[in-house]
């Protein structure tokens, strides 16, 4: 009888969690019963929210453990692997029994995430028998000229996951179509929006799905050479980007004549970022590439005429790469099939923020925003109500709950005001103010700016401060025109992306949540009482004098004898909220 | 028009450090004549030394002949790289926009309080450095810290402080 397989999710979000020590235990464990069963890695499967994860296939099928630590991990061994108990009460999924997580996991179509998670993402072995690297052998066996490769990634319908949504196959077509003896494959993998970690687990958990689609893609466009532009902050990705390329290297992926084809060379190589978010700009990332400053350039010339080093280069994102070698495989129908009309396929989203089952989802376009959210997500934290969706990061904007019947595709979710983005779904609840994420996301774009533009420099500038006097009670009558009138001029003049849709968190929110800009303004007060400086914390006649507010005061405002009621001196308040969390008998009112 | 900068004492605003350039020598040679490979000399030198001594920029400038403005622009172009010595430890706490909406600014605050320093600062004694970075990627954890590569993750400002206090004590040990 074949041994039991032990897997456990090494992702980054699961080491965080403690999987790398939960490894270790089993490694001992596995060592003390002289190698019981068989214990391997894999990477993220998306159900951040349960990590550790561990997988257990015995020979009736497979189970997905959640939280474990190394208590659990020492139940699951002695009493599954062991006896052959099913340890029902810690399974999540399970092909065999119904687990507590079945519908998270059934609602979803994986192409994307095919291997992630699957497989111990640090072999090419694994991922060969997964079908890996058989879409570039079926094109070069089958001599299956560059036009045709093209053809059948433009009729797929897939368009660029970054965000922008420009069809992948027109892309290639005019890096195709310059001729020069010099063309580079750029992969963008800086993941820079606040709230998004799509890129990162696919980076982690399958980096030979991304280094095929470029391998295809410089194929099909002629390359010579190519860049993955990964962000330092993922050092996990980068380390393994480098062991998968060094295997592909040795199996003849990459290097001269590859696969035995005479004439087609092509290798790759991974330049970390240096912290940039401007850096995701094509342009921009192409100058960070060659060495610059990270600064955007004016297109025309597009990157496909004259990119990195002058000659044509083609940039996509992590997520349209390892979609390529699964349309090559199955065929453009095949993945047209998913989707809608102008949006065809699946999308990765990073569910975050105040949602239950925060983690990787990935679905067929055209799902609704609230089934993603309510079937997928598990819903709102703690039972509080859904208030908005923020969606494409800094660039996007916020989806009130009122529109969460909008279907998830590029034109439907333009049409919110917010963008497609790259994936990030951050959610919000009754008790996030409208105004303070507004601010969060204008700050970030007016540090991130690069200053080549005067109103992106300056224009972000202005409405930070604006934003910034609103929330501190300082509001005026005509500020929220003010703040329109600065969105207009720095989306008309700036040149890249991210001055022209830096304002769009400001004008998603002034459209959806005006009156929360009114009662900051005129009323000066806080409806979803975040914003500090206009809160008042109050203890009311519950207080039973039971002192934990008053121990956990970092400014020793709080006074009253034991058991007697206490008081808060508001000079030293600093509305820190700890003593709010610590009161265990609602006596200190939020006002 | 003349722009007059008042600068009386002309005095750099670099710390001037001794360095042992020796330790760099052969990671700029390796990369000097490969073009456009300032970024990875920036970040070896920063891996060895913490930070980007003057005195590297003038070396760097002199192997690849690129200007000491030009080195001076990539460098803080990108908020990667550092100017100042940094401490033993680095704390990064994560501003992603999970972590905001989850009280990332109580970590930052309470994490001030407990080493006495601003964020961004060094404390006296060189042994942790505290920074706020953009996302670390891991929402799902939210709000997270990352102190010398291993992230922190479901953080409360106490929990932070009690993860800084046991680092420190186990390095006296």
């Amino acid at each position: 009888m074949d041994k039991v397989k032990v897997v456990v999710g090494l992702g980054s979000c699961g080491i965080a969690a403690g999987a790398g020590k939960v490894y270790q235990r089993l490694l001992e464990i596995n060592e003390a019963e002289g190698g019981l069963f068989e214990l391997g890695k894999t990477s993220c499967i998306g159900m951040c929210y349960k990590e550790p994860l561990v997988e257990v296939t015995d020979s009736t099928g497979t189970y997905l453990y959640g939280e474990i630590d190394d208590k659990s991990a020492e139940e699951i061994i002695e009493k599954h692997v062991k006896n052959n108990q099913v340890v029902t009460e810690l399974v999540e999924y399970s092909d065999k029994i119904g687990g507590k997580e079945q519908g998270f996991v059934d609602n979803q179509v994986k192409i994307v995430l095919r291997n992630c998670g699957m497989m111990d993402p640090e072999s090419i072995d694994e991922y060969e028998k997964r079908d890996g690297y058989k879409s570039i052998k079926k094109i070069l066996e089958n001599n299956i000229p560059e036009d045709d490769v093209i053809k059948t990634v433009l009729d797929s319908g897939i368009r660029g996951r970054g965000g922008g949504g420009f069809p992948t196959g027109m892309k290639w077509k005019f890096a195709r179509g310059y001729k020069s003896n010099e063309k580079y494959v750029i992969c963008n993998a800086d993941e820079g929006d606040p709230g998004a970690f799509m890129d990162r687990s696919v980076l982690e958990g399958d980096p030979h799905s991304v280094i095929e689609g470029m391998i295809i893609a410089a194929y099909a466009i002629n390359a010579t050479g190519g860049v993955i532009y990964c962000r330092a902050e993922y050092p996990l990705a980068v380390k393994r980007l480098n062991l998968a390329l060094e295997q592909a290297r040795k199996k003849n992926y990459l290097g001269k004549n590859i696969l035995g084809k005479e004439g087609f060379n092509f290798d790759l190589y991974v330049k970390e970022g240096a912290g940039a978010f401007v850096c995701g700009e094509e342009t921009a990332l192409i100058a960070s590439v060659e060495g610059k400053r990270g600064m955007p350039n004016k297109r025309p010339p597009f990157p496909a005429e004259a990119g990195l080093w002058g000659k044509p280069t083609n940039i996509n994102n992590v997520e349209t790469y390892a979609n390529i070698p699964w349309i090559i495989l199955h065929g453009a129908a095949d993945y047209a099939k998913y989707g809608t009309e102008k949006s065809k396929g699946t999308k990765v989203f990073a569910l975050a923020g105040k949602i239950r089952n925060s983690g990787l989802v990935e679905v067929p376009m055209g799902i609704t925003i609230s089934d993603v959210i309510f079937k997928l997500g598990g819903g709102i934290k703690e039972g509080k109500k859904f208030k908005a969706v923020q969606m494409g990061g800094p660039s996007g904007g916020c989806i009130p709950a009122e529109l969460g019947d909008t279907i998830v595709d590029y034109d439907s979710v333009n049409a919110t005001g917010a963008i497609m983005g790259s994936g990030g779904m951050v959610v919000m609840d009754e008790t996030t103010c409208m105004v303070d994420v507004a601010k969060f996301f204008l700050n970030f774009t007016q540090k991130e700016s690069c200053g080549k533009c005067t109103f992106c420099r300056i224009g972000t500038k202005r409405m930070l401060e604006i934003l910034e006097r609103i929330t501190e009670g300082k509001g005026e009558e005509g500020d929220i025109e003010k703040l329109q009138e600065l969105a207009a001029q720095i989306k008309d003049s700036s040149l890249c992306g991210l001055g022209q849709t830096a304002p769009n968190p400001v004008l998603t929110t002034i459209k959806y949540f005006r009156h929360e800009y009114e009662a900051h303004i005129k009323d000066k007060k806080c409806p979803a009482k975040s914003c500090k400086q206009l809160i008042t914390y109050m203890i009311n006649e519950k207080c039973i004098g039971c002192t934990a507010c008053a121990r956990v005061c970092p400014t020793k405002a709080i006074s009253g004898e034991r058991k007697q009621p206490h008081l808060i001196d508001q000079d030293k308040c600093i509305k820190c909220g700890a003593c709010y969390d610590a009161c265990k008998f609602s006596s200190i009112d939020k006002l | 028009m003349r722009i007059i900068r008042k600068n009386p004492e002309r005095k750099s605003f670099l710390p001037e450090e001794e360095a042992d350039l020796t330790r760099i020598e052969s990671l700029i040679r390796k990369y000097a004549s490969k073009k456009g490979s300032m970024i990875p000399i920036l970040q070896g030198v920063q891996d060895v030394f913490g930070y980007i001594p003057k005195s590297a920029m003038n070396l760097i400038s002199e192997e690849t002949g690129m200007s000491v403005s030009d080195i001076f622009g990539v460098i803080t172009f990108y908020s990667q790289f550092r100017l100042y010595p940094v401490g033993k430890h680095i704390i990064k706490v994560c501003h992603g926009t999970a972590c905001h909406v989850q009280n990332a600014d109580g970590i930052t605050t309470a994490l001030m309080n407990e080493l006495g320093v601003e964020d961004g600062k060094t404390t006296d004694d060189r042994l942790f450095t505290l920074e706020s970075v953009a996302c670390l990627g891991c929402c799902s954890l939210a709000p997270v810290m990352m102190i010398d590569g291993e992230t922190y993750g479901k953080l409360s400002g106490e929990k932070a402080v009690k993860i800084v206090r046991d680092i420190k004590k186990n390095d006296n040990v």
